[in-house]
């Protein structure tokens, strides 16, 4: 697809290296020469100074012929006059980036009003990815699929679940529950394992499975299901304004402690039902006395990173809580890994995701048929959920049979809101949807996952 | 929430009350009365539970705000329990709620009893009655805080703050445990002063020390039936200055012990209290004066009453119950105001009242320009916007308290005199009211409920307020 994209920051150039991999045709704009020089060469795209908003600026990155448009700059309504531009100018597919709170009450107006297909909100999305992981505080991430029915867990495994040096087999058949485990990471190396694969207890494991069937799972391995029912966030942004918002409203106590004097007396504002609490994070002895060693949970969203990653740390000592860290810019996620952190948000890839999500849909109606794609692991590995719309070589053969590439296993079809959990007698059938993880790259229909 | 803190501080406070019960103990053997033995099983049970929290050393310091208002309300009501035991195991006062009545009112030095006949009590109980003053005066805490060995963890200015009174603690040197030490000294001092020039005026040596305890914690137990009345005029003067001196901040003392006289006047508390305490007597002589010899002894014990309430004691020399309604109007005035801030009386204290006072002017002139910066001084420094605001909080408190206990205790059916200034008397730790609780009454009359009403005024008025509401709030108990 030729792709335009406006605005070479953080989430701009996160798009250009996932979108470019995948081997779409970029043109990147920015007012910052240095900027777009720095892109365009990195992830060898097409490169143009200048206002996204203007007209000449469009037409020289081709708008006529573009395919889709997404405006990224920092400001909202500068995203919004690109699209709005983009639209009229060409017949493309635009995607605006807004952030703004007070807008987002009214998305659906603007998006309809403005004739944009869609809007991306990177805030309200990490708030959402927060929430998932404090429903679910076993998991160190989760990507649903199937419209939510379906779940990809990843967890840090531990001694008192008993795996280590047992077969996947064993423990499966021990256990009797419908997950599969379809990935295992192993000192920064990621497995596709099959049923003979032996566990470690060091590993980290990635089941999929339905709703229920997770849940189960970690019930039976005595994860706690200790459910996480408050909540000190640190730093009073934008995500920790729309995560607040969830979570006062599903009955969770809130404490946020922010810096600014100014700040806080918006959030407090804003949020009645919130402790707001004025003062410096990184001061030890405040984080004690707002109750860190009580907290369920603490979800580190200052502006500094490292700050994040010491605070998580630092909780990790004091107390038992369910921690999460905001990562933005930073890029060491191996070493991030190795602290132990617990879950690790970064806002940069959810939003990539996110319209990357968007794009394959995209494609899907031109030919190919991937329904939903994660990076997973520090996109070391790929979840692929492809929707089966035609009889083909793979279609109503038992899995058995299927002559299946390496580092690839199917891990759930999803038969009309009926998740099955394959056996070998399974067969695939028209109008399922099959969801594959694999560390093979660039899939880009489910014939691809048979050996040539 | 940090219990194990907690606890082992309340150890400590029970240790400290058993060492506290010996002096009465040791009367009780001078005079050979059997309800030493009564004291004797309280220190006992007060060193075995005390010895059993202490126990554990705890392993965690961190000592908050929080903590620090939860153990000092604690402290105060475990203590009083612990107190009463003696007057319940004497036989002296049988019931339980009114011995708490008696201890409560003794350790918030208010002086309100609920005794009819004080005079054929035995020594000691009339010893510890008295002593419970003293201790209550400067406070138990802060006397803790010159011997508990922990340092760090910060629990030190926390329990500073939750039991001194004023509406803002001021260190007297760099360490809360320096400043502890200096004030209880000063305290120390001031008694034995005290102390020396009763005897000296030939009072007994019993009623000597009783009557200490009483003046310099602002308490006003009397071991007499008709109070300070029966003494003669020079002992009554001398009650008289020490009363009023008991009043003003000890910073004041310590000041004058550093000699720095100008910083003395600098404080700008001790002036409007001695400046409304002048004016109070004076008018109160020039009203009062046809009922008595002289217009001498007229302004001796107009001086006494006024110094009596204003610094919240409560000793009478005469039944101010049947004075004229203005002298009357101004008693009751003066119980609201109380005395300095950091001395060992109650009421709203004058600071506050000069606080309130300079925001209502810095209001009003708002009203003439609206637009204009105004601070409010103190001392010659601003005050800070966070301090006037607790102070109108503590204000609005006060009131709602005040309003609610006299709503409360009107259900035994006295008169509104009664009830009010019963409340008056209490929450602001002074003793006496007016009418059916006036000097020569008592409290016995009212039901138990009213009492436990009462008691819980006399607790909130000692500890300012708030940290005796904290222990009622939900949020206080939760863990996050």
């Amino acid at each position: 697809m030729n792709i335009i994209i406006v605005g070479c920051g953080k989430v701009g150039t996160s798009l250009a290296e996932r979108l470019s991999a995948e081997g779409h045709d970029l043109v990147m704009v920015d007012l910052s020469p240095v900027k777009v020089e720095e892109v365009s060469n990195r992830f060898d795209a097409m490169g143009i100074v200048g206002n996204g908003a203007s007209f000449n600026v469009q037409q020289e990155a081709g708008v006529e012929e573009a395919d889709l448009f997404i405006a990224v700059t920092g400001e909202d309504e500068l995203n919004l006059l690109c699209c709005l531009m983009a639209k009229k100018s060409g017949r493309c597919q635009t995607i605006a980036r807004v952030r703004n709170p007070l807008y987002s009450k009214e998305i659906q107006f603007i998006r309809e009003q403005l004739g944009i297909s869609m809007i991306i909100n990177p805030e309200l999305t990490a708030a959402r990815e927060i929430l998932k992981l404090l429903k679910f505080p076993s998991a160190i991430k989760i990507d649903t699929f199937a419209k939510g029915r379906v779940e990809l867990l990843r967890f840090r495994l531990r001694p008192e679940a008993g795996f280590g040096g047992k077969t996947i087999m064993e423990i499966m058949n021990h256990l009797k529950t419908d997950v599969l485990i379809c990935a295992v990471e192993r000192d920064s190396e990621v497995i596709i394992p099959n049923g003979s694969f032996v566990l470690q207890d060091s590993d980290t494991l990635s089941i999929v499975g339905s709703l229920q069937s997770t849940a189960q799972f970690f019930e039976k391995i005595g994860y706690r299901s200790k459910k996480v029912k408050n909540s000190l966030i640190i730093g009073g942004g934008t995500i920790a304004h729309y995560l607040a918002l969830d979570l006062l409203k599903i009955g969770f106590r809130v404490r946020i402690i922010e810096q600014k004097k100014e700040r806080c007396d918006y959030l407090s504002e804003m949020l009645p039902g919130a402790d707001i609490i004025h003062g410096d994070a990184s001061n030890e002895s405040l984080l004690l006395e707002e109750g860190l060693t009580y907290a369920d949970s603490l979800v580190a969203l200052t502006g500094l990173d490292e700050e994040n990653i010491f605070l998580s740390l630092f909780a990790k000592k004091h107390s038992s809580a369910k921690l999460i860290a905001k990562v933005n810019r930073i890029s060491f996620n191996e070493v991030i890994d190795g602290f132990d952190i617990g879950s690790v948000i970064y806002p940069k890839y959810l939003t990539a995701d996110y319209i990357l999500q968007y794009v394959r849909a995209r494609q899907n109606s031109i030919g190919s048929n991937v329904e939903t794609l994660y990076k997973i692991l520090d996109g070391r590995a790929e979840a692929l959920e492809f929707s089966i719309n035609e009889a083909s070589s793979v279609t109503d053969v038992p899995l058995m049979n299927l002559n299946l590439k390496d580092n690839l296993l199917i891990c759930c079809i999803n038969r009309k809101g009926t998740i099955l959990t394959p056996r070998g007698q399974n067969k695939i059938k028209v109008g399922d949807t099959v969801i594959v993880v694999t560390t093979n790259r660039g899939l880009r229909d489910i014939r691809d996952i048979l050996k040539n | 929430m940090n219990y194990s803190m907690i606890f082992y501080i309340i150890g400590w406070i029970l240790n400290v009350e058993a060492a506290l019960m010996i002096p009465s103990a040791i009367v009780a053997a001078i005079y050979q009365e059997k309800s030493g033995l009564a004291f004797a099983a309280v220190i006992v049970l007060c060193l075995v539970l005390g010895l059993l929290l202490m126990n554990r050393s705890p392993r965690n310091k961190v000592f908050y705000a929080k903590e620090g208002a939860v153990t000092v309300a604690l402290s105060w009501i475990i203590m009083s329990l612990m107190g009463a035991l003696p007057f319940v195991l004497s036989g002296t006062i049988p019931n339980i709620v009114d011995a708490m009545f008696e201890t409560v009112s003794g350790f918030t030095t208010t002086g309100a009893s609920i005794l009819t006949a004080i005079e054929g009590l035995p020594y000691c109980i009339l010893f510890w009655r008295s002593f419970t003053h003293w201790i209550g005066g400067m406070g138990v805490l802060v006397f803790l805080l010159c011997l508990l060995p922990l340092t760090g963890g910060g629990y030190h200015m926390n329990l500073m703050k939750a039991e001194s009174p004023g509406p803002s603690v001021s260190k007297l040197a760099p360490k809360v445990q320096a400043t502890a030490k200096i004030l209880y000294g000063l305290y120390l001092f001031l008694s034995i002063v005290e102390l020396a020039l009763l005897i000296a005026g030939k009072m007994p040596v019993f009623d000597a020390l009783c009557t200490t305890f009483g003046t310099a914690g602002t308490g006003g137990f009397g071991i007499k039936n008709d109070s300070i009345g029966g003494y003669s005029t020079y002992l009554q003067a001398v009650i008289t200055v020490f009363m009023i001196l008991f009043g003003v901040n000890f910073n004041v003392y310590y000041l004058i012990y550093l000699k720095k006289p100008k910083e003395i006047l600098h404080c700008e508390e001790a002036k409007w209290y001695l400046v409304i305490i002048a004016a109070s007597t004076l008018i109160i002589t020039g009203f009062v004066r046809s009922s008595f010899s002289s217009i001498a002894m007229a302004f001796h014990h107009a001086a006494f009453q006024v110094g009596s309430i204003i610094t919240t004691t409560g000793f009478a020399t005469v039944d101010f119950n049947l004075w004229p309604t203005i002298p009357k109007t101004i008693l009751v005035l003066l119980m609201f105001i109380g005395a300095c801030a950091g001395s060992t009386g109650g009421g709203m204290k004058v600071s506050r009242i000069v606080l309130l006072f300079r925001a209502l002017k810095c209001e009003l002139s708002r009203y003439l320009h609206p637009q204009i910066v105004r601070k409010v001084y103190l001392d010659g420094r601003v005050i800070d916007r966070e301090i006037l605001h607790s102070v109108y909080m503590f204000l609005i408190a006060y009131v709602l308290i005040f309003a609610g206990s006299t709503l409360l205790i009107g259900i035994d059916n006295y008169d509104l005199t009664t009830n009010f200034t019963a409340v008056a008397a209490t929450l602001n730790n002074i003793g006496p009211g007016l009418e059916l609780v006036g000097p020569t009454q008592n409290f016995a009359l009212y039901s138990n409920f009213s009492k436990l009403v009462l008691i819980f005024d006399m607790l909130a008025g000692r500890l300012e307020i708030f940290p005796i509401l904290l222990l009622f709030t939900r949020a206080t108990w939760k863990k996050f």
